[in-house]
């Protein structure tokens, strides 16, 4: 497999940055790893997860969809839709690269939403090995493999040298624009450390948690579930959960009255807030109970009746370590899954 | 690059109707005249007035109206308040269609109809009623129960006296809610007026109306005999997109948007009770 040394990865994102633009990711002054545009001397973070997920670099949190110019009685819009520029992402984790195949299913089915085709078209994946699994980690019980992550190119760290791997097409050419750099490299000791990886997993807290209860199948079971009440009692409604969540697609447009000219706007909207479905007649989801076990509803039960059975969540673990009250997708399966 | 199902199309307004205190009916054409698009009974389309906001709106004017499309609309809330005060040449942008259409070509065809509407709830049927009429031998009996508050809040009230009693094929049923100077029609609820006139359980039944309303219709329709399967109605949820993907008008594993407006009840029934 082809490789590159440690030494000389700051000059590999110095080559590719210089051709299109590269995202790494990086720890901030907090300790905290997050996606930045890179510049010569930015160093790669060492973290095994970004705070937020790295949905932004396709549905990204603010959007400005049309402007309309209103003179009068008359309206023109204005298509403000730009040709996205070609782009790098390196660093994404095995969670996060399967969250696009989620979001696709979404956004790519008809009709196609061309403002995420467009970036989708123009975004090379380049992700990361996973080597120390995290206790509020559980990927695998969507059947995902940390060690072996999807992606256009899937990139794996022995601690000495990066390994490169092309998984599509995309990948491909990717890698062949770089492999003047990189050079044919010994894997034994990369098996050593995915064995390791594996080991950690298998006793991680999650590690047998299990997906069988839910589905399509089971709709009207789980949703008139006794257990929703006492799940969402502490839930605060503060949508923390749905911004992290590299899955949660749900969004709203809004229109903004610039003083000259009016920016239509789509943003992240979450199903946990009280005016989510508030119409001028009534509100569909009255109570945070409703809310509540619509998110996870969504899911663990709706999106796999829709999608053969996929669920919505990679498992990532983001939402478990910062809801403010400790609830969670996890606490969730575990409580209505079969005993 | 791809057109974009987001990205609206303009429409101008081209005469405005006051049919009841708070309901107006507005007609749409292209800027350049005609249709903006086309259409099916029961399909809904994305209004808005840059600025203030955007709304799914059912038409109420039938495809088989060539000229323009009809928006049927109640002052409730913060856009339709402004659609309220437009003027005739007024603007507006508009996308569509969206949705799935009452099954006028399929299941409807050779039926007998009974159509109940309760207020604002005669705007989607409305479409359907006119369509029908405009293929009338593809049809049975057709029957229309409407009701509302007060006569004066009877949508669309000219038409109903003019051209649909009018027409010796179809019997038309009015009902207000409470006695009125001037009104010696029948005065009830929707519901009750149903089951006063006891219509044959041989027709397919599409109802559209406040939920309370509804609610009592589906119960009257079952005591009399009908079943889930021969009643048809049309949902409003809130929506952004209309397209399935914002996630408002999700109930169970269905979009209001896209996979309704219109449901047959025995098909509701298999979903969350959550709208």
């Amino acid at each position: 497999m082809l490789k590159i040394s440690t030494d000389k990865l700051n000059s590999l994102f110095d080559a590719i940055s210089a051709k299109q633009t590269l995202y790494i990711t990086v720890d901030n002054e907090n300790g905290s790893a997050e996606y930045k545009k890179y510049e010569s001397g930015m160093t790669l973070s060492k973290s095994l997860n970004t705070v937020r997920s790295a949905k932004d670099f396709f549905f990204p949190q603010t959007e400005n969809l049309a402007d309309f110019k209103v003179e009068g009685k008359n309206i023109e819009v204005i298509d403000v839709r730009e040709e996205s520029e070609d782009f790098v992402v390196f660093g994404v984790r095995a969670c996060d690269a399967r969250s696009f195949t989620i979001l696709d299913k979404v956004f790519l089915s008809e009709p196609v939403d061309s403002y995420y085709k467009n970036r989708r078209e123009h975004g090379t994946i380049v992700t990361m090995a996973c080597t120390k699994p995290a206790e509020t980690c559980f990927c695998t019980a969507f059947g995902i493999d940390p060690t072996v992550p999807e992606g256009d190119v899937a990139v794996f760290f022995d601690g000495e040298n990066y390994f490169f791997l092309e998984r599509t097409e995309k990948g491909e050419k990717f890698i062949a624009s770089i492999s003047d750099m990189l050079e044919d490299g010994d894997t034994s000791k990369l098996n050593e450390v995915q064995e390791k990886a594996r080991d950690i997993m298998k006793k991680l807290p999650l590690a047998n948690l299990s997906t069988k209860s839910f589905g399509g199948e089971r709709l009207m079971e789980h949703f008139n579930s006794e257990k929703w009440a006492e799940l969402s009692e502490s839930c605060l409604g503060c949508g923390t959960c749905t911004f992290v969540c590299p899955t949660c697609q749900c969004y709203d447009i809004r229109d903004f009255n610039t003083g000259h000219g009016i920016k239509r706007f789509r943003c992240w909207d979450s199903c946990m807030y009280s005016d989510f479905t508030k119409m001028a007649h009534g509100n569909s989801r009255n109570s945070q109970l409703e809310r509540f076990r619509q998110r996870f509803m969504h899911k663990l039960v709706y999106f796999p009746a829709n999608n053969n059975g996929e669920f919505g969540c990679v498992g990532c673990g983001r939402c478990l370590s910062k809801c403010p009250v400790s609830m969670n997708i996890v606490k969730v399966m575990k409580a209505l899954e079969d005993k | 690059m791809n057109n974009d199902t987001l990205i609206p199309l303009i429409g101008v307004v081209t005469d405005i109707r006051q049919d009841t205190p708070d309901v107006k009916t507005f007609r749409v054409n292209a800027i350049e005249g005609g249709k903006v698009f086309e259409h099916m009974p029961g399909q809904c389309a994305m209004l808005s007035i840059p600025g203030v906001g955007e709304g799914m709106f059912s038409i109420t004017s039938s495809p088989t109206n060539k000229e323009f499309m009809e928006f049927s609309i109640k002052k409730c809330g913060c856009l339709t308040t402004w659609l309220h005060a437009m003027d005739v040449g007024q603007q507006i942008t508009i996308r569509g269609p969206y949705g799935n259409y009452f099954p006028v070509e399929t299941n409807l065809k050779g039926k007998d109809l009974l159509f109940i509407a309760g207020g604002i709830g005669l705007a989607p049927l409305r479409s359907v009623i006119n369509y029908v009429r405009d293929n009338r031998a593809n049809y049975g009996d057709v029957q229309i129960i409407y009701g509302s508050r007060s006569k004066d809040d009877l949508v669309d009230y000219q038409e109903i006296i003019d051209e649909w009693q009018a027409d010796s094929n179809i019997q038309v049923n009015l009902t207000i809610d409470r006695e009125q100077e001037g009104w010696d029609g029948h005065v009830g609820f929707v519901p009750n007026y149903v089951k006063e006139l006891n219509p044959s359980t041989s027709k397919t039944v599409l109802v559209c109306g406040p939920p309370i309303m509804i609610k009592f219709t589906l119960t009257g329709l079952k005591e009399l005999g009908f079943t889930e399967t021969q009643v048809y109605t049309t949902m409003e949820l809130r929506m952004k997109c209309g397209v399935g993907k914002c996630g408002r008008c999700n109930i169970g594993n269905k979009y209001v948007c896209k996979d309704g407006p219109v449901f047959r009840f025995d098909q509701l029934g298999e979903l969350p009770d959550e709208y």
